[in-house]
């Protein structure tokens, strides 16, 4: 089996885990949009330091496992115009609909969630057509 | 206490899932989503991981509780929309963008930056609707 498939599949055991951990132990929903957004527009105040450091240790592990070489650092595919307009789409998006890949993608989907499935599909698609836009309008990096 | 150690886990845990996972990599996100071109199975796998492990985590929940009952809305659709046409232009979500916010150089700050004005902007739209 492809190496990188060994990987996404260990990788998404975790991200699995990390969900469950936080379902059961906190009863709370792990959505990376919606931890960030409650922050950002006030709505999560009232657990308001649960949410700083989940975020704190979300950014600061990866750091340590790319400075310790487990993991090769990325590059961008996109542009800064493109990156731009890409990350107010999905800063508004997910708050809109509510979830992003975590919370309508993981947790929503293993619960059997209509809205979590049709939000998937729907994000999907349109992140099909994105790339497909790019292709024929020939933007790159 | 007991709960910010669980997010401290719960949220380092999901860091280290996203960048072994290779979620992290905005080339393997687009190669996911390339289904007309050179199409990248890898995510498959990472989603695939994810929901086995939290559809065993929902069997332990107690009291059980029925799959949310709001209903499919607009909403939900026009944000799911908007958010994939963002994932594909970027290869970029939010848990990736903040798990590789110190290592992909200035591209995924200037990113996280316009994610969170424009969750900032959905705030203030909210509140005026």
């Amino acid at each position: 089996m492809n190496p990188d498939w060994i990987a996404g599949l260990i990788g998404g055991l975790m991200i699995g885990a990390a969900a469950a951990l936080y379902l059961l132990g906190n009863g709370r929903i792990m959505g990376a949009s919606g931890l960030l957004g409650g922050l950002i527009d006030g709505t999560g105040r009232s657990n308001r330091a649960e949410r700083i450091v989940f975020i704190v240790a979300l950014v600061l592990v990866p750091a340590l496992l790319v400075r310790s070489d487990v993991v090769q650092p990325a590059q961008p595919v996109a542009g800064l115009g493109v990156l731009t307009l890409a990350g107010l789409l999905v800063g508004f998006g997910t708050r809109l609909g509510n979830g992003c890949t975590s919370g309508h993608g993981v947790c929503g989907i293993s619960r059997l969630s209509k809205r979590g499935i049709v939000a998937t599909l729907v994000y999907l698609a349109t992140g099909v057509l994105a790339v497909v836009a790019v292709r024929l309008l020939g933007w790159s990096v | 206490m007991i709960r910010l150690l669980i997010a401290a886990i719960s949220g380092g845990l999901f860091g280290a899932g996203l960048a072994i996972s290779g979620m992290t990599d905005p080339a393997k996100v687009r190669g996911w989503l390339d289904i007309f071109g050179a199409w990248d199975p890898t995510l498959a796998f990472v989603l695939g991981g994810a929901i086995l492990f939290m559809a065993i985590a929902w069997r332990f929940k107690t009291p059980r509780q029925p799959a949310p009952s709001a209903p499919v809305d607009g909403r939900l659709i026009g944000g799911a929309a908007l958010f994939g046409l963002g994932w594909g232009l970027s290869g970029l979500c939010p848990g990736p963008a903040m798990a590789s916010l110190t290592f992909s150089g200035p591209s995924v700050v200037i990113f996280f930056t316009a994610m969170a004005a424009g969750m900032a902007l959905f705030g203030i739209w909210s509140k005026r609707v």
